[in-house]
């Protein structure tokens, strides 16, 4: 695709976009190397070293139990990534499939309208939290449970786009040339869907990261030996008054990436809105 | 008035006008050095191509153009008052005050949630010291002046229930709100059918009398300058070829540009006597020498079986309150070899008549035989192997490929996805494909947006060659094209017609290119045919009111002959809705000679 680079251009010229990669890179690398970043195991305990405030040999500070704030962020982004890119991937699926569903074949249309405007009906969270304790706290179920909260905001998008290209002539050309069905929708609907696709998808992202931690706060997050941001700030929370830094460095881990992220959804919305697109 | 009264001092007067528009780093000039005036109650035209910056000399002399990205270079003055040192809040009072501009779109250009007297009224307000009930009042009058039936009643309604045509007055009436001493029109009837046209270019004359008023007219149909303009300016890629009385370039244009973009209009009765389709003027664009188009022969329908037979089709939409008949009844056949047009005003079901043949539309009541197979009842993959004879060429070269394919795949998909040809020979018939329409096989990986209009629409005709099909329904495949292109297009068809014998339906508002194109010809009007025949049977001898004001209402090329045609009829708004009990009558057929048949006592006020 010779089209991507020059056509991706645009977007380094906008400088708050610049600094969202840049922060993204930085948090995706960070939890990539954790092992290697890492000064301390992220469950070392060390309980002389309790609550200690930011200094060289804890950069973040240490918890109740003496553990390495520094490392446990590190680590604990980690799994932020991976319940997040779960829910975006799954949610996608799920969402391209409803939608491409309802917006190509006028039949489903109603009906999965009607189960979209249903699920996005509930609080995002309450649906969560909902699910998580009907299937049991995991890596996987946090995963199923936000995919399927997050699946109707990307299905209403696909089939918004999916009822304005099913109209465009080169869908019809498409369709008079007789290709079968499966090849109009993979092809060619499938190639036009991606941008919008790609932008809800860092959205979704960056939500889905705040309701991991959100899950993980509340309890009903992720139950594994490993750190979240969210597990973090919830245990830091007694501690708040005498040893700020326990909330505060998973909690700017937090915002910095759903930050980071959201400034980039806004950089590749801009770039792929077609009242912005430059002349053919 | 061919010649206009000179005036010492013109209305409107640019110099040495250069737009740059910021391209990268540096400025990429669009329009290089223009310069023409504009008299009192004098017409100029400006007449160009897509491209040739004609709309950028309007919007800079309106100074429409956002500034951190267009720089204006030279002198436009108003009355002698330079409008580039203007500062903005005098430009504003100019806008709309002494310059009033019309735009190509009446759909858009006026604001769905207010009432027309209200977005009337505002403009008035705005430019004069008049308070709301005296701009009401004022409103009425313009509405009147514009020939608006039932001016006072139809002041509050919404723009939704005006036709394009209306919308066009009311734009006009809003342009001379405030009396502006220049009014700009930009391809102000191009969105319109050519009856509405022929009203409102007559409707903008008349007014320009009364007023004294001076215009300028951007246009890129030559047969509306010839009908509107005293003196033309012709542009090309952003510089000013020639300029001049309007005649004096019609009758010996200097210019090898101006000859070729003569040379290219259709017009209409310049078939000769000959009973089949004639080609285009081949127009060298360096010397402007033109080689007159040979005459095709006319196919052999006597023994062959009909490709297509369409037997009282009908297609009927439910809407909220009642029933659109958007096609009634329509029958015809067509043989190999054959062009039949269907010709008609938009909105009277011809598009509709293509898809439904195609099943890009499902049909109310039909019998459609193709190749002798019914398709009626077809389904999954016997209609996707009847799609390999039958294709279709869409109207918009920008819409009808997929931005994200490269030409070359777009084509060979069909042909590996029906298995006709193995991928290795398939890659070759590609080739042979894009040669056939003119292009060279390199251009087989480059992405739609790599290619111009026409380029496009010779990639469609070369995808819908693809599957070697019989018939082609051709929808409106010329009409988004410009004048030279179009011409070169109509004559890639017609060769590609002779050589492989290929039907085809083709879809047009545009007589003229019709007429050069077809072997038949069916007037719709309403969904119903009025009237089939021959070509030649249809414009040499129209029998329904309906076809002979379609003929009629079509631009003649020629200033000399300008006023000379009849008074075309105002236009009637109908409304396609009926309800849903409605039963057309049984409609009666007169036969004018053989083949030629006239509906008599139709929906069309006879």
């Amino acid at each position: 695709m010779t089209l991507v680079p020059a056509a991706l251009r645009p977007l380094l010229r906008n400088r708050a976009v610049v600094f969202g990669m840049i922060v993204l890179a930085i948090v995706v690398l960070a939890a990539i190397f954790a092992p290697l970043l890492a000064p301390y195991a992220p469950n070392r305990l060390s309980i002389v070293n309790k609550l200690k405030p930011p200094s060289a040999a804890h950069l973040f500070g240490t918890d109740e139990f003496g553990r390495d704030i520094f490392s446990r962020a590190i680590f604990a982004g980690r799994i932020s990534l991976l319940v997040s890119l779960g829910v975006v991937a799954l949610s996608t699926v799920l969402g391209l499939i409803l939608g491409v569903l309802a917006g190509y074949f006028r039949r489903l249309d109603a009906p999965i309208s009607r189960l979209i405007d249903a699920m996005m009906s509930f609080p995002d969270i309450l649906l969560a939290i909902a699910l998580v304790a009907a299937l049991g706290p995991s890596v996987v179920t946090v995963i199923i449970a936000l995919g399927i909260t997050y699946a109707p905001r990307l299905a209403r998008i696909v089939r918004g786009s999916t009822l304005v290209l099913r109209e465009m002539p080169y869908i019809e050309a498409a369709i008079t040339l007789g290709l079968p069905t499966w090849q109009v929708i993979g092809r060619h609907l499938l190639l036009n869907l991606a941008s919008p696709i790609l932008v809800q998808a860092t959205f979704v992202f960056a939500s889905a990261m705040l309701a991991e931690a959100s899950l993980s706060f509340l309890g009903v997050g992720v139950s594994t030996d490993m750190p979240t941001w969210g597990t973090m700030l919830a245990s830091g929370r007694e501690y708040m008054s005498n040893a700020p830094w326990l909330m505060v460095f998973p909690g700017l881990a937090i915002v910095f990436s759903v930050l980071s992220l959201q400034l980039l959804g806004d950089g590749l919305r801009d770039l792929v809105d077609p009242r912005l697109s430059k002349e053919h | 008035m061919t010649q206009a009264p000179i005036l010492p001092a013109p209305i409107l007067s640019v110099e040495h006008l250069t737009t740059s528009f910021r391209a990268g780093s540096g400025w990429r000039a669009v329009i290089r050095d223009i310069g023409f005036q504009v008299h009192a109650g004098e017409t100029v035209a400006i007449v160009g191509e897509s491209g040739s910056g004609k709309s950028v000399t309007a919007l800079s002399a309106m100074r429409l153009l956002p500034r951190d990205t267009a720089r204006i270079q030279g002198r436009i003055a108003l009355n002698g008052r330079d409008l580039l040192t203007l500062p903005e809040p005098q430009m504003r009072a100019i806008r709309g005050g002494e310059i009033g501009m019309i735009f190509q779109e009446p759909m858009t250009s006026l604001n769905p949630v207010f009432t027309i007297g209200n977005q009337l009224a505002e403009a008035i307000v705005l430019h004069s010291d008049k308070s709301w009930t005296e701009a009401e009042a004022e409103a009425v009058r313009l509405l009147e002046r514009v020939r608006i039936p039932a001016a006072k009643s139809r002041l509050h309604e919404y723009p939704h229930k005006f036709s394009g045509g209306m919308r066009q007055r009311v734009m006009i009436a809003m342009a001379l709100a405030c009396r502006p001493k220049l009014l700009i029109a930009d391809e102000p009837t191009t969105a319109l059918d050519v009856t509405i046209q022929a009203e409102i270019l007559a409707l903008i004359r008349a007014l320009q009398a009364e007023e004294n008023m001076a215009v300028l007219f951007i246009t890129h149909d030559m047969g509306v300058v010839a009908e509107v303009a005293d003196r033309t300016v012709v542009m090309f890629r952003g510089d000013m070829v020639e300029t001049g009385p309007t005649a004096r370039i019609f009758a010996s244009p200097e210019k090898p540009y101006t000859r070729a973009l003569l040379a290219a209009i259709p017009r209409l009765g310049s078939m000769g006597d000959s009973p089949g389709p004639r080609r285009f003027p081949d127009v060298d664009a360096a010397t402007g020498r033109i080689t007159e188009g040979r005459a095709l022969p006319p196919p052999d329908t006597t023994h062959a079986a009909p490709v297509v037979s369409v037997q009282n089709l009908s297609v009927r939409f439910d809407v909220p309150n009642g029933r659109v008949h958007a096609v009634e009844n329509v029958s015809f056949d067509l043989h190999p070899g054959e062009t039949l047009a269907l010709v008609g005003e938009s909105g009277c079901g011809k598009s509709t008549t293509g898809r439904a043949i195609l099943r890009l539309q499902q049909a109310t009541e039909d019998s459609i035989v193709i190749n002798g197979r019914n398709i009626e009842d077809m389904h999954g993959a016997h209609l996707r192997d009847m799609r390999r004879h039958a294709q279709m060429i869409f109207q918009d070269p920008f819409a009808s490929l997929n931005p994200r394919i490269p030409v070359g795949k777009a084509i060979l998909e069909p042909i590996l996805s029906h298995r006709v040809l193995p991928r290795d020979k398939a890659r070759a018939r590609v080739e042979t494909l894009l040669h056939q329409v003119g292009l060279p096989p390199e251009v087989a990986g480059r992405y739609p947006h790599e290619f111009s209009g026409g380029q496009r629409q010779r990639i469609s005709i070369a995808r819908a060659l693809a599957l070697d099909p019989s018939f082609i329904v051709a929808d409106e495949a010329v009409s988004a094209l410009d004048v030279s292109v179009k011409a070169q297009v109509a004559n890639l068809l017609m060769d590609l017609q002779a050589e492989h014998g290929l039907a085809y339906l083709f879809i047009s508002h545009d007589m003229s290119v019709v007429e050069r194109i077809s072997h038949r010809v069916a007037v719709m009007y309403f969904g119903e045919i009025v009237e089939i025949g021959p070509r030649a049977e249809i414009f040499g001898n129209p029998q329904h009111p309906y076809t002979r004001r379609l003929i009629e209402a079509v631009p003649i090329p020629d200033p000399a002959r300008r006023g000379t045609r009849p008074h075309v009829a105002q236009e009637q708004v109908r409304s396609p809705i009926r309800p849903l009990d409605y039963i057309l009558p049984k409609r009666e057929y007169r036969t004018v000679s053989p083949g030629h048949y006239v509906q008599t006592g139709g929906v069309f006020g006879t």
